[in-house]
């Protein structure tokens, strides 16, 4: 039964994984850019919800009222101020910058807050849990952050496929040059895209800040599951990255379950077999 | 003196200025020079023709005048206004619009997606998505499938839908019969007077010398980077244009 | 008046002639520094010849294969484990076991070369640091090696490296100045070489080399194969100063690849001079900002940002553009000759 309980949470804790995941496989789709300092971002924006419920005593979840905009606007600055400047052929300028952006981050977040371990507290809902089966309760938090994760995922896809921003966000990543013949602005448009990955960011932050605690230093290992999620899943498959994030939870769970010093590794392990025999993912739809 | 004579008078009145031109614009390929100083210029309502063999510097005429490429700011202008270091996106709401080399259709984009997205300027105009399937009704039948699963044929009339959608002054037509079988060719052909024939004004790059003097009210020839000829087209003798083209 | 003209390659220039010499004078000078230097300053220098080594290697790989790796700490920690589990567990001694890491590396980067070159661009990267991830948790997995706090050499160990410390000193000095004047000579003649060529070639335009014949795989995979097991000596020879291991500092993304980076950017990334420009930059740096600690690596981060973005070829390149000298001549020029043996520039 154990095992069954262990299958349960992971596939809950595949819902935050996806939450990494979007964001990053959102960039990727419209600019062909992976920035490495998407993990770093992430923990950012927990430590801003953490800023705020301290400074203003309200709720963890209550604090994306200002965490998402700031965010959102961190990210329209990140991208026409330095981003933007570092996408073309050569892949290295845009790896290298979001590295060093990476390590900033991480440094400027330890000089801040310190290397302590911290914790949002979310009240009576994170100790809520729902019972399914004899010995398996679904926590009512880990609920929560799946269904967050599905309609993020939902918005997205719909979006991308129904307004006219997502057509210009396609447009822009299919020709760069006659999408301006269309009266698009590249930079404008790379600015909006990265702005909505760090709406998808702030959500992912405030909720890893609920669900875990976190430090300046975890930034990479985010990265590193949502970078998981998305091979494994698919590129360019939304929906693929959340079956992505679940196979990967699943993994650790089952592999934590064998010996606890196994977590991790049983993920990544999930991962190479994944890129061993399916290297372009389960549900691919577009070329890496 | 219009030997097309399409042109209704009333709608747009014939101007002295013209209402695109290029001034010595030069433009090169990193290190290679594609224009050494083209003085180009399109009246209201005038379809020039720009003919020229490969890599005679059409298509970088083309590029250039859309804001593709970068220019000085004098080199290209528009109704009087310099436009050659404007960037390609606000290019686009001046009215100038292309119907790119290859189509370039978005394949991300089904067929009504591109012409919509061809209407992003919202510019005041006849032109919308009835309009078009008006022109073209094969698109109507195929306006939700991929646009590139399209026939080569049928995507050309896509990417001048598109171009259309956004009600342009003037219309610049890159090689629009490239890789086109011949009869598709004559039906897009036929369509132009419909496309064009509201007082727009039209560029034509074309690779077939006699179909493209036969729609054009005036002619320029390219030959590696500089104009070699010009003129109204019905005037040019043939030996003139082979001349010219070849460069012999 | 018609003269038959002949023409010659020629690759060094002058300029590489005269840095050729002063390079040779400064070898012997630092060959002999365990007579005139401190302890203190051949440590030093030692630090520096280990991270000239990874720079130069690191930009082999990125700089001229395109492989950017932000994973190397994999093969800096399995050198280190390696050794200390050759000298614990097989009696190898340290001193040999610093090249059989290498092997041992190098056999080990075959099929993770084989995985994640499944990968490309950005995701190759990450997919290299979820390797790394990969042999750090194993590793502190290792009981016998300490598991997740680690382990020290046993004194043993080091006394069999020499019998007092100052000459076990300086036998890590040299080992070091060994390792650094190998991997630059082993940089230089392999991008010289009918193997390494194509590199240069890859790096200006892979579409146009793939196309002339280069085997692209191949190329990059012996080039990842070869940095693996050099890096992998590197790490050993860093343990083995350090005389103590553990899964953090063995496969510390910090040091072994934020600061790696960041030396060859600055320093010039895709020549072999930058790494050396970026290694003294990044030590004079650390000479000055030393108490700073996080705030070092922010400047450094900084630093290397507006270098990308300003001057993607970094200090180097911004001199060799300038002044057109190479100290590495790679290229090779045409140079026209008379018949009556008066030679002529043609670049």
């Amino acid at each position: 039964m154990e095992w069954v309980n262990a299958i349960v949470q992971g596939i809950l804790l595949g819902g935050l994984y996806a939450l990494f995941a979007a964001g990053l496989s959102l960039i990727f789709g419209v600019m062909r850019l992976v920035n490495v300092a998407h993990g770093d971002l992430i923990v950012m924006a927990a430590f801003l919800a953490l800023v705020v419920t301290q400074t203003l005593g309200i709720h963890p979840l209550a604090t994306l009222v200002i965490v998402i905009p700031v965010m959102a606007g961190i990210g329209y600055a990140l991208q026409r101020g330095i981003l933007n400047r570092t996408l073309g052929d050569d892949i290295l300028p845009p790896l290298l910058v979001t590295f060093g952006l990476s390590v900033i981050l991480q440094n400027g977040l330890l000089e801040i807050f310190s290397a302590d371990n911290q914790k949002m507290n979310a009240g009576a809902i994170e100790i809520m849990s729902i019972p399914v089966a004899d010995k398996i309760n679904v926590g009512v938090m880990p609920l929560i952050v799946f269904g967050v994760a599905i309609a993020v995922i939902a918005g997205l896809q719909w979006v991308f496929y129904r307004t006219a921003l997502g057509r210009a966000f396609r447009a822009t990543s299919d020709n760069q040059s006659i999408a301006q013949l269309m009266g698009l602005n590249n930079k404008h448009i790379f600015g909006l895209a990265m702005a909505l990955a760090l709406v998808v960011v702030a959500l992912a932050g405030v909720f890893l800040g609920v669900r875990t605690s976190f430090d300046p230093s975890v930034g990479p290992g985010r990265l590193i599951f949502g970078f998981e999620a998305v091979i494994i899943g698919g590129l360019g498959n939304l929906w693929g990255t959340l079956i992505g994030g679940i196979i990967l939870g699943v993994s650790q769970n089952i592999g934590a379950q064998i010996n606890p010093g196994w977590q991790l590794l049983a993920g990544h392990i999930s991962f190479l077999v994944v890129l061993a025999f399916r290297p372009r993912g389960l549900f691919p739809r577009i070329e890496g | 003196m219009k030997p097309c004579g399409r042109f209704i008078w009333a709608l747009k009145p014939m101007s002295d200025a013209p209402l695109l031109e290029t001034r010595n614009l030069i433009s090169w390929y990193g290190d290679f020079q594609a224009l050494f100083g083209i003085d180009f210029h399109v009246m209201p309502g005038e379809v020039v023709a720009v003919i020229g063999a490969n890599g005679a510097g059409k298509s970088t005429l083309i590029n250039s005048i859309a804001g593709l490429l970068p220019n000085e700011a004098g080199s290209v202008r528009h109704a009087g206004q310099n436009i050659g270091d404007w960037p390609a996106h606000k290019i686009a709401y001046l009215g100038i619009t292309i119907v790119p080399e290859g189509r370039q259709l978005f394949p991300s984009l089904s067929t009504e997606e591109n012409l919509i997205i061809g209407g992003q300027t919202a510019r005041p105009g006849p032109w919308n998505l009835a309009a078009v399937y008006d022109l073209f009704p094969v698109l109507a039948e195929r306006r939700h499938q991929a646009s590139t699963s399209l026939s080569g044929g049928q995507q050309q009339m896509v990417a001048i839908g598109r171009a259309l959608m956004s009600n342009p002054d003037i219309i610049l037509f890159d090689e629009i019969s490239l890789g086109l079988a011949p009869i598709i060719i004559n039906d897009i052909y036929a369509a132009l007077p419909r496309i064009i024939g509201e007082g727009m004004s039209a560029v034509i790059v074309e690779q077939d010398i006699s179909r493209a003097l036969r729609v054009s009210d005036r002619a320029c020839c390219l030959q590696e980077g500089r104009v070699s000829l010009e003129g109204i087209s019905a005037e040019l003798s043939r030996d003139a244009v082979n001349q010219a083209y070849f460069g012999i | 008046m018609s003269v038959q003209e002949n023409y010659r390659f020629v690759q060094t220039t002058r300029a590489s002639r005269v840095a050729g010499l002063v390079g040779v004078v400064i070898l012997i000078a630092l060959i002999a520094a365990p007579w005139w230097a401190g302890r203190g300053d051949m440590r030093l220098l030692s630090e520096i010849f280990l991270y000239l080594s990874l720079a130069a290697l690191w930009n082999l790989l990125a700089g001229y294969a395109g492989l950017v790796s932000v994973g190397q700490q994999a093969f800096v920690g399995l050198g280190g484990y390696g050794l200390f589990a050759l000298a614990m567990f097989f009696g190898v001694h340290p001193l040999l076991a610093v090249p059989l890491v290498a092997l041992i590396a190098a056999v080990v980067a075959l099929p993770v070369a084989v995985l994640i070159f499944r990968l490309s661009g950005a995701y190759f990267a990450i997919g290299t640091w979820v390797i790394a991830e990969v042999f750090r948790l194993g590793f502190a997995q290792v009981t016998s090696l300490g598991g997740g706090s680690g382990t020290s050499l046993p004194i043993g160990i080091v006394k069999s490296i020499a019998a007092s410390r100052s000459m076990r000193e300086s036998v890590s000095y040299w080992m070091a100045l060994g390792m650094i004047v190998l991997v630059l000579a082993v940089v230089y003649f392999w991008l010289r070489s009918r193997h390494g060529f194509p590199l240069t070639a890859i790096r200006d335009n892979e579409l146009a080399a793939k196309s002339l014949g280069v085997d692209i795989w191949r190329t990059k995979f012996q080039v990842y194969v070869l940095t693996a097991g050099l890096t992998a000596s590197v790490g050993a020879l860093i343990f083995l100063q350090k005389l103590r291991i553990s899964p953090d500092a063995a496969f510390s993304v910090n040091d072994w690849t934020a600061y790696v980076i960041f030396i060859v950017v600055i320093g010039g990334i895709g020549t072999i001079e930058g790494p050396i420009i970026g290694t003294l930059v990044f030590f004079l740096l650390r000479g000055f900002f030393a108490d700073l600690g996080t705030a070092y690596l922010i400047i450094l981060g900084l630093v290397a940002i507006v270098v990308i973005l300003k001057s993607p070829t970094g200090i180097w390149g911004w001199i060799s553009r300038k002044y057109d000298i190479a100290l590495f001549p790679l290229a090779r020029r045409v140079i026209r000759v008379n018949p009556s043996n008066e030679n002529r520039n043609a670049s």
